[in-house]
């Protein structure tokens, strides 16, 4: 479902409002946000005056209508990546109408608007109502439509008490009756923060923006100065030189430098990068509740993962059978079989398909007129199957090891020492014997095993790769819990864990330094949600858990805990590859714009003076050379907001390698790449005659 | 240059290279150290980095009030054979903020200027505690660097202490006595009058040179007792003293930049710091030498003699230019405005990039650390993790002080100059004309900003106007790097240490080392790159087409 949100970078139907959106941003009060923008909407302002009222050339005009479009596609960038949540958010937007809501006082019902609604209301919910906001249900059990926020159109049931309580606002019941007590404030529901956050209008500044913000300001304030100075420093070279340079130093020329020196490709860019990196989560299904979790997303380095369907499918499979002495194999697995035909877990199931495989047996001779199955109760803590063979009944059980002991005891007969030997072997493994007993007879063991997923492996050793270390949370005792940790290939364990443990663990390892993920859904689960750097809350959770989590997970899947961390990290890797491909542009402005500025300084007999021998471009003339270093300054932005929008390639690949492509990339690129764009625009320039 | 030329300066980097291990394992020493003999006196409690401050601002504001009086009464205290007159008001605010400063810049001639008292008493002392001061600093960001989840960066008057008598007092002590040994004056005696050959009269100054001399080398102090510096032979005598002066003045900030791995737990963190400073001194000097021996285009293949100590030639004054510019010493043994203009470039380019390449003893390293962090911000985001240095997260408040720190001495240096170039008070101080004049005027606000001391020459700095412009740019220089330095200790100290893991940004690989050269090329270079086009860059290339100025 994921495949049908992802749409198109630039749909059609998002660029005529990015445009115009790009135009209402040039609003001085929402350009102000941006100081490397607000300056270049200054120098854009003071370059139009000049020409409308000063020096009506044409050099000039192109000069001014390059800024202002300078301006342009930075707010241009950040429409769009806004117009892309706005586009989802109007979707959301759709299920909450006015919606009336059933409120229930003791026993009576009034129908009250679900805005009039305060938390601790009791509002009934039946078969076909919208359910009028977040809460949790306090009585009854019903299916819910919850494609809505998830979207997915499964229905998914929810019921007082346990782990699955919790409703959201916007979400239909499909069947049955429950009593839903709300959770929040009216506004403050879990659609109205993701309308929020995608539409990025209460965006606030996440912890590292706010600190590349403030260098961004360093370095406009920096060559603020050194372009101020300059026109200083100009007037005492030509008077030096005996020359008059005004007329080449001019304002609109000491603007545009000063636009190509500050950081406009990554100032204009950095807002588009933070809105498309929650966008990229909410694509995901997962909707974090600030930008801050986001960008923690990317510094995790101990995921904390449970067991139970993150790592392993979730339920023990038979994976073979030990025979007591002097029994057959196919004997046991046959006495297996039918100790399992009525057992309908999907431990029972695997025994079955185990005997199957291994000894074709199918177990469709018995008739089942003259067999009793007897089920698992906690107090025999086995199961089995009586058989009714000539008048005799035959009686087979299988069960944990002292359990059937127990039971063969009782009729005679003992456990030889093999299979108890294989008992305490396969527990050593990690997995769970089963002993299996035809009467007095011990007939044999079989295995019940862990099944760890395919492909986590290889996926832990990737993670290991970027620095995150994996431990795994189980119930299981330490010896199963060793065994799968050992197969699966995490880094650490916590068996037998309580919730507590969980906590504990997570504030040693932040005690260590060391920043922790984890996904739950219970509400034991809450504390430990909360005190994680990124806590990932199941929607099918309960109410306290996804309130106490920063991220909640729409699809409740235990492993997008990885898929969060690599969003975090794509994000925090595009904002630096970009400012460094800015920063690394300036080299190449440079040594456009100053030999073109001082190309005549001290030049003898109407020649080119010394200085023109810094133009290593061979830009045609001055007028050309900083006219290209602006447009080039323009486009670059145009050029990378599809980057900016959907992030650099990501690679599972340690940090000196990520990095040497980087550099490579955006670094190097950032040096080389002005120098040829400058060029070629200048050769347009060129041919078109725009100069 | 001939093999002999190549030796030296061979000779002279691995000499270097080899002894810097040394001492930063001593220093780490030195300032780890508790109680002792300097426990005894000093009361080494700890202090928060607002305390810390308060301290700096304390002692250097006291030294200021005291260098100050000692010039303007030296005419009336003792040890004034000389019968020198009080220095004007504001020669003696200059001197006073630019040898608290560790700058040193000379606005004055010193042996007809400064009593023996004030040189020994008010000069020397500040040579020695303003050094003190660099290194108590840097000490102070190492252990905010360091340290975990604290407010505190260890006692300045402590640090000020084990600094001055454990690091520079021994070491000056014996290179006194070695220069003394090679002729270096060292006497209370008043001048003496000889009869020269010619049966002139000339007045040769004496004094208690050798003990500043020491230690104006080895503190990256700069300050000559006599004013033409290391040039004169009774304070550079002999080819051994000028060696050993040119190595004692990146001796102890190299040594210093490898402290910061003893600090660390990893020395591979303070050779990567001290690689980026190596790969611009050697950059240096290799421009440089390009340049000076790269001949005349009336005199192809003949290096440029004129103006350079004719008793060490060409390969020793430049060498010395570099040194002196890379580490914030200052000191000379040629006048920098007879470099060619391209090694004059170089110079300037050095003290330019904030005096980082080894700079001042202390203030060289928390310099190159701030571009460090700096580097760590752009750079370290690009593996996908919020940046770190050494395990501590860098983030607004850093950022913000690291940039403000390599702002303001850049903005003092840029409005200066500016302003310099077109206020007559400014330009009536020239000697050049054209792009040398201009750079005679950007080389001493660059010098004085960036704590420098060493100056162009030629140009008349004891006005009013630029013995305040400069003393303004040197305070700037100084307090405006120190402060936000300490708030970056203070704030990092509180941040808990994140283990480094196959995740986290490499601060001691190679590549790092290149970004950090990147960084500081673009971010501090680059600033004062059109300065450096209308002043030596054209300049050489109007030389080229065969026009001096």
């Amino acid at each position: 479902m994921t495949e049908k949100k992802e749409s198109s970078l630039f749909e059609k139907k998002l660029i005529a409002p990015a445009i115009r959106d790009a135009f209402k941003k040039l609003d001085p009060r929402s350009l102000v946000k941006n100081p490397v923008m607000f300056i270049t909407a200054i120098g854009a302002t003071l370059t139009t005056l000049e020409f409308a009222f000063a020096t009506r050339s044409r050099f000039n005009l192109q000069i001014a209508v390059w800024l202002w479009f300078t301006v342009l596609f930075a707010n241009f960038s950040e429409a769009i990546a806004e117009g892309r949540g706005k586009a989802q958010a109007e979707s959301l937007r759709k299920t909450k109408t006015t919606a009336k809501a059933r409120l229930l006082k003791g026993k009576t019902e009034t129908v009250v608007n679900a805005t009039d609604l305060r938390k601790g209301d009791l509002v009934v919910c039946e078969s076909g109502d919208l359910i009028p906001g977040d809460g949790e249900v306090a009585e009854g059990i019903a299916t819910v439509d919850e494609s809505a926020i998830t979207g997915e159109s499964a229905p998914v049931v929810r019921e007082a008490g346990g782990d699955r309580s919790a409703v959201t606002g916007g979400t239909r019941v499909l069947s049955d009756r429950i009593v839903v007590r709300i959770t929040t404030e009216t506004g403050d529901g879990f659609i109205d923060r993701m309308i929020r956050l995608v539409e990025g209008a209460k965006r606030q500044k996440t912890p590292n923006e706010i600190a590349l913000n403030i260098l961004l300001a360093g370095l406009t304030l920096i060559f603020l100065l050194a372009v101020g100075s300059l026109k200083l420093f100009a007037d005492y070279s030509g008077m030096a030189a005996g020359q008059d340079l005004s007329g080449v130093v001019t304002m609109p020329v000491l603007i545009s430098l000063l636009v190509c020196l500050i950081p406009t490709t990554i100032g204009g860019l950095l807002s588009a990068i933070g809105i498309s990196g929650m966008d990229r989560l909410i694509r995901k299904n997962v909707v974090a509740m600030s930008g801050r979790a986001v960008e923690a997303a990317g510094d995790i380095d101990v995921l904390l993962l449970d067991k139970t369907g993150t790592i392993t499918l979730g339920n023990r499979m038979a994976a073979d059978f030990f025979p007591a002495p002097g029994v057959a194999g196919k004997a046991l697995a046959e006495r297996s079989q039918l100790a399992s035909l009525a057992d309908e877990t999907p431990e029972g199931r695997s025994i079955v398909v185990l005997a199957k495989e291994k000894y074709s047996l199918r177990a469709d001779h018995y008739d089942a007129k003259h067999t009793d199955f007897v089920p698992f109760t906690a107090q025999t803590r086995m199961s089995g199957i009586d058989l009714e063979e000539n008048g005799r009944t035959t009686r087979i059980r299988k069960g944990a090891a002292d359990a059937v002991a127990k039971f063969v005891a009782e009729l005679g007969g003992r456990m030889p020492a093999e299979t108890k030997a294989e008992v305490d072997r396969i527990g050593r493994l990690g997995g769970t014997p089963l002993v299996v007993c035809e009467e007095a007879s011990i007939l044999g063991v079989i295995y019940l095993k862990d099944v760890v997923k395919g492909g986590i492996r290889e996926r832990f050793a990737e993670l290991r790769q970027m620095g995150i270390r994996t431990v795994m949370i189980t119930g299981d005792n330490p010896l199963t819990a060793a065994a799968i940790a050992a197969e699966a290939g995490v880094d650490d364990f916590i068996a037998e864990a309580t919730p507590e443990d969980k906590l504990r663990k997570i504030r040693s390892e932040q005690e260590r330094g060391h920043l922790v993920a984890m996904t739950g859904d219970g509400t034991n689960d809450a504390p430990a949600l909360a005190q994680a750097d990124v806590g990932v809350a199941m929607n099918s959770g309960t109410q306290a858990a996804r309130e106490a989590g920063n991220m909640v997970d729409l699809d409740s899947s235990p492993t997008k805990l990885i898929e969060i961390v690599e969003t975090g990290k794509q994000l925090l890797m595009t904002r630096g590859s970009l400012t460094t491909f800015s920063i690394a542009n300036d080299v190449a402005k440079y040594f456009a714009i100053i030999p073109a500025l001082f190309a005549t300084l001290y030049a003898t007999g109407g020649g080119v003076g010394p200085l023109s021998r810094l133009n290593v471009m061979g830009l045609a003339t001055p007028e050309s050379a900083i006219l290209s270093a602006v447009i080039f300054n323009a486009i670059v932005i145009v050029f990378l907001i599809p980057l900016a929008l959907r992030g650099v390639k990501y690679r599972p690949l340690g940090a000196a390698a990520i990095l040497r492509r980087n550099i490579l990339v955006y670094g190097l690129g950032g040096l080389v790449a002005p120098f040829i764009g400058i060029k070629l625009i200048d050769l347009a320039l060129q041919a078109g005659g725009f100069v | 240059m001939n093999r002999f030329d190549w030796i030296q300066v061979l000779v002279t980097l691995f000499v270097l290279i080899a002894c810097a291990p040394l001492l930063g394992r001593f220093f780490h020493r030195v300032f780890t150290a508790k109680g002792g003999l300097v426990g005894r006196f000093v009361d080494e409690s700890e202090m928060d980095w607002k305390r810390y401050a308060w301290s700096v601002i304390v002692f250097n504001g006291i030294g200021l009030v005291v260098v100050y009086l000692f010039q303007i009464l030296q005419q009336s205290l003792p040890l004034n054979p000389a019968g020198l007159p009080a220095v004007t008001w504001h020669s003696a605010i200059n001197t006073a903020v630019s040898f608290v400063t560790n700058t040193n810049w000379q606005g004055y001639a010193g042996e007809t200027t400064m009593s023996s008292l004030t040189q020994m008493a008010a000069l020397t002392v500040q040579n020695f505690v303003s050094a003190a001061t660099g290194m108590a600093v840097a000490v102070a960001l190492m252990r905010g660097m360091t340290r975990k989840s604290t407010a505190d960066l260890g006692n300045f008057w402590s640090d000020l202490v084990r600094g001055t008598l454990y690091i520079l007092l021994p070491f000056s002590v014996v290179f006194s006595l070695v220069l003394a040994g090679e002729g270096v004056v060292q006497t209370f005696s008043s001048n003496v009058e000889v009869v020269t050959l010619e049966g002139a009269k000339q007045t040769i100054p004496l004094g208690p040179a050798a003990s500043q001399i020491a230690i104006k080398q080895l503190g990256t102090n700069g300050g000559g007792f006599f004013n033409t510096n290391s040039a004169f032979p009774l304070e550079n005598p002999t080819p051994l003293s000028n060696w050993l002066e040119m190595l004692a003045i990146l001796l102890l900030p190299a040594g210093f930049a490898l402290s910061f791995g003893e600090f660390a737990g990893s020395r591979r963190q303070g050779w990567a710091l001290f690689a980026a400073m190596l790969v611009f001194l050697v950059g240096a000097l290799g421009v440089s030498l390009w340049s000076e021996f790269g001949g005349h285009p009336a005199f192809p293949g003949v290096a440029w003699m004129e103006g350079k100590e004719t008793r060490f030639g060409v390969v020793n004054s430049v060498i010395w230019s570099v040194f002196t510019t890379a580490a914030s010493n200052g000191s000379v043994n040629a006048m920098h405005s007879s470099l060619t203009p391209l090694a004059g470039g170089v110079s300037m380019f050095l003290i330019m990039l904030g005096e980082i390449v080894f700079g001042g003893l202390g203030s060289g390293l928390y310099g190159m650390i701030l571009f460090a962090i700096l580097t760590v911000f752009i750079a370290g985001l690009m593996v996908g993790r919020s940046p770190e240095y050494l395990g501590k997260k860098i983030e607004a408040r850093e950022i913000q002080m690291a940039i403000l720190a390599v702002l303001l001495p850049s903005a003092v240096v840029l409005i200066g100059t500016a302003a310099s170039v077109v206020l007559p008070a400014g330009l009536s101080s020239l000697s050049a004309a054209g792009p040398h004049g201009f750079s005679e005027i950007l080389y001493a606000l660059t010098s004085a900003a960036n704590n420098n001391g060493s100056a162009f020459a030629g140009l008349n700095a004891n006005t009013p106007y630029y013995n305040l412009l400069l003393a303004f740019a040197m305070l700037v220089g100084r307090f405006g790097v120190i402060f936000p330095v300490l708030a970056i200790a203070g704030n990092l100290a509180g941040k808990k240490i994140a283990p480094a893991s196959s995740g986290t940004f490499a601060t001691d690989s190679p590549l790092f080392v290149l970004l950090l050269v990147g960084v500081i090329l673009i971010v501090g270079g680059l600033t004062f790159f059109p300065a450096l086009v209308l002043g030596p860059i054209v300049e050489h290339l109007l030389i080229l087409g065969g026009r001096t100025f």
